[in-house]
């Protein structure tokens, strides 16, 4: 029988992504694509201009200079190698074993092979772009400043292909080995698994790699050994060792053709391997995804703990509540990130821990004061990707529910001040925590704890006002996984929205940062004047702003959804 | 009562229900008939408040359902053709949550959970997520939701899809006994020997237009269709030749 083609088995996915590109146009999304495409190459010229200057002094280095500039494209290639297995473990999750078009292609007369590679090059693309995307700079800055030529852009494609298809073979292959353990929708335990493991995996990458070593020469016994740890291959059996010394020998010499044959013949091999694990364990793992996910829940937990606490608001606002809080607590694709987002969070307080401030001799009042001001921007940040992720789609989730809600009597304020509270009740916890933990690390003054935690209040709630506006305004309901809503256009849009935010207000209160390390610095006290306390007013009126404003027009929105 | 006054719903250029009037009276089982994309769901999705109107209004009991929405919405049960449900919520915590939204708690709620559970067999069901339940378990369960709080009206699209033949006879027991105390239910349906035999009136729309209207005998009498079934009705007034064509296509 006549198998259909690759691209045929692919077809509903392109034309899909022609037709989403059609309707963008023909809703005059022309506006959309610039601004995407301007802050696109914004943030592209920013890292290729930020790794120029770094690659322009290595150059400058004899000897030293070139280790360090292999040294560090090994360390940038591992790190992508690394999220990308994490990345395509789940992306393999959803399109090998709970996509909607699997019924009609398994049901389909399509050979196994035809559906493994198809399925295969759906998660390597749809995991696999973005990091593709952040190569781009990194591997400009490399060509231009060791003069790579013309060819050498083509040169870098052959080096990266197989080194997004490696992690997609393995992650598809450990994916396919975990639900045959256990069955996909019974992803809980799966995911929780995968997220421990990428836990564990950020923090021994970490500690391999001991980067803060190379920042600290100092440290090494005599430069013979320092030079020694350069050389040494950070993993001389991981792929991205081998695409290292593919480009730096193209771009430094000597030139070798055993690492790009060694990617390129190690690529060919795991797809054969990964085809033939797909043929014989795929049709037990489909099957077993296809069970239920029978559960038997008993436990009123929330309803005998929060819900007691929350006994004075009305019934609606009190369901809601309830609702969402089971709801994020049984949807694995939203907890299980919360334990990535611990091991980040840990590596953050971790990296404030390790600053070389407190070191030897009496540290300067001025650092401390600096590092913990701009430590706010970082911290507010932070607060904000973990919004985009959790509040940014809390519309956009109730979209296939909304007949439900749209159709009771619930008044939309209830339902706006529910999203509101769940998502920032906990981001100000952490928020608090997170500033009140490294201030105390960083041995800050009294001023600066209590500036900073009331500031990160502020911040926090305009925050999350500020995701839940965007995300009502660009509400993507026809996306059934949450983590991919805060990628859209209205994604974009809070972020750099909320970036502003924090430049304004780190802005203004450096208004009155400034005058008191002046004032401590030079030993007088601190005269309050006119100009502070309006700069201190400026920011709190911008914060009232941006947390009334956001939530008055998602309401206005919300009345004109249509369903 | 259900009135519709001068209902429109354009959609870009698209005219997809054009001018409704209607009036369903208290105590009635009403039918709304119509090929697919004649504009019967979005004129039950604009019932229920989900749809604003271009034009016109929906009075409930003689609330505006857009003007004065949570009055209105109050004595509504809806029941959607597609309800997606909260997966990760048991059948007893969706029901719990529904009556949430209508303002009801506590032991009276309680009650007719378990009440309702019992009568569409779902009891031993209700603490499982509602992921485990199969196509017609869901149905039941959203019809569940659509009472928990006994709503003077209720407005259901396509109400036997998936429904087993004995849920299926429940259901339209349930709904009799529903508009024999003084309730209302508008119903839209591709089943024309349900339409016949359960509802008191119904309506047959096409283009967005009610292009007939009584009961079946009215509209017989009215297109002088002697004993027609209602199926030969139907394919009259909205295009039986198409009907023909495809019989003609499938034998060859």
């Amino acid at each position: 029988m006549n198998q259909p083609s690759l691209a045929h088995v692919l077809q509903p996915k392109w034309r899909t992504a022609l037709q989403r590109i059609r309707k963008e146009r023909a809703e005059g999304g022309g506006g959309k694509l610039i601004l995407l495409t301007v802050v696109g190459l914004a943030f592209w010229a920013g890292v290729y201009g930020v790794l120029h200057v770094i690659l322009r002094y290595f150059r400058g280095v004899e000897e030293l200079g070139p280790l360090l500039a292999n040294k560090m494209l090994g360390l940038a290639l591992l790190s992508f190698v690394s999220i990308l297995v994490l990345s395509n473990v789940i992306t393999a999750l959803s399109s090998f074993f709970l996509a909607k078009d699997l019924d009609l292609l398994v049901s389909a007369p399509v050979d196994w092979l035809r559906l493994y590679l198809a399925k295969l090059l759906e998660t390597a693309i749809n995991s696999s772009w973005m990091v593709a995307l952040m190569a781009v700079p990194l591997l400009t800055a490399y060509g231009v400043i060791y003069r790579g030529g013309w060819f050498f852009a083509f040169y870098a494609m052959l080096v990266i292909v197989p080194l997004l298809i490696l992690p997609a073979v393995i992650g598809s292959a450990l994916t396919l080995v975990l639900v045959n353990i256990f069955p996909a929708r019974r992803t809980r335990d799966l995911l929780s698994i995968i997220a421990l493991g990428a836990g564990a995996g950020v923090i021994l990458l970490f500690r391999m790699i001991r980067p803060e070593q190379l920042a600290r020469p100092e440290g090494f016994r005599n430069l013979l050994e320092f030079i020694a740890v350069l050389r040494t291959p950070t993993s001389p059996f991981m792929p991205s060792e081998w695409a290292t010394r593919a480009i730096m020998g193209w771009l430094h010499g000597p030139f070798d053709v055993q690492p790009i044959v060694l990617l390129w013949t190690t690529a060919a091999a795991f797809i054969a391997i990964g085809a033939m694990l797909h043929w014989q364990m795929y049709a037990t793992g489909y099957t077993k995804a296809q069970e239920g996910a029978e559960r038997f829940i008993r436990g009123g937990f929330w309803k005998w703990s929060l819900g007691k606490v929350m006994s004075p608001l009305s019934v609606a606002k009190r369901e809601f509540v309830l609702k969402d809080i089971r709801l994020f607590f049984r949807d694995t694709t939203q907890w299980s990130q919360l334990i990535l987002l611990g091991v980040l969070v840990v590596v953050y307080i971790f990296n404030i821990k390790v600053l070389p401030l407190h070191r030897g001799e009496q540290v300067g009042f001025f650092s401390v004061t600096l590092v913990s001001f701009l430590n706010l921007g970082l911290a507010g940040f932070v607060l904000t990707s973990i919004a985009a992720r959790f509040i940014f789609p809390a519309i956009s989730l109730e979209g296939r529910q909304m007949w439900l809600l749209r159709s009771s009597p619930l008044d939309l304020k209830a339902l706006l001040w529910s999203k509101y509270w769940v998502g920032t009740v906990p981001l100000l916890i952490l928020a608090l925590i997170l500033t009140g933990v490294t201030n105390l690390l960083l041995q800050a003054s009294s001023f600066m704890m209590v500036l900073s935690l009331v500031t990160i209040a502020a911040l926090t709630l305009a925050i999350g006002a500020l995701a839940l506006g965007f995300g009502t305004l660009y509400p993507q309901f026809e996306t059934e996984n949450a983590a991919q809503i805060p990628t859209s256009f209205g994604g974009l849009v809070f972020m750099m929205t909320t970036i502003a935010l924090l430049a304004v207000v780190i802005g203004g209160l450096s208004q009155i940062v400034y005058p008191y390390v002046r004032s401590v610095y030079e030993g007088h006290g601190v005269v309050v004047t006119p100009w502070m306390i309006a700069s201190t007013v400026g920011v709190a009126l911008v914060c009232v702003a941006a947390t009334a404003i956001p939530l008055m027009l998602a309401r206005r929105k919300m009345e004109q959804f249509e369903f | 009562m259900i009135q519709l006054q001068g209902l429109t719903k354009h959609y870009g250029s698209f005219v997809a229900v054009d001018h409704i009037n209607l009036t369903v009276d208290k105590g009635l089982l009403y039918g709304c008939l119509g090929p697919n994309g004649a504009g019967k769901t979005t004129t039950l999705r604009m019932i229920a408040g989900i749809l604003r109107p271009t034009d016109g209004r929906v009075l409930l009991d003689g609330d505006d359902v857009h003007r004065t929405p949570l009055v209105a919405k109050q004595k509504l049960g809806f029941i959607p053709d597609r309800p997606f449900v909260y997966d990760k919520l048991t059948g007893a915590e969706f029901l719990r949550f529904v009556a949430g939204l209508y303002g009801q708690d506590g032991d009276v709620v309680e009650r007719r959970i378990a009440e309702l559970l019992d009568v569409f067999e779902l009891s031993s069901w209700k603490d499982e997520l509602v992921e485990s339940y199969s196509h017609g378990m869901r149905q039941k369960l959203i019809i569940s939701s659509a009472l928990i709080h006994r709503p003077a009206v209720i407005v259901v699209d396509e109400p036997m899809v998936g429904l087993d033949p004995k849920a299926a006879r429940l259901l339209k027991d349930i709904f009799r006994q529903f508009v024999d105390r003084g309730g209302t239910v508008l119903m839209s349906t591709h089943t024309l020997e349900v339409a016949e035999a359960m509802c008191d009136r119904i309506a047959i729309i096409q283009h967005g237009k009610i292009v007939a209207e009584g009961t079946v005998n009215d509209i017989r009498t009215q297109h002088k269709a002697g004993d027609a079934s209602l199926e030969e009705l139907f394919l009259k007034l909205t295009g039986g030749a198409q009907a023909k064509e495809l019989a003609e296509v499938l034998g060859k």
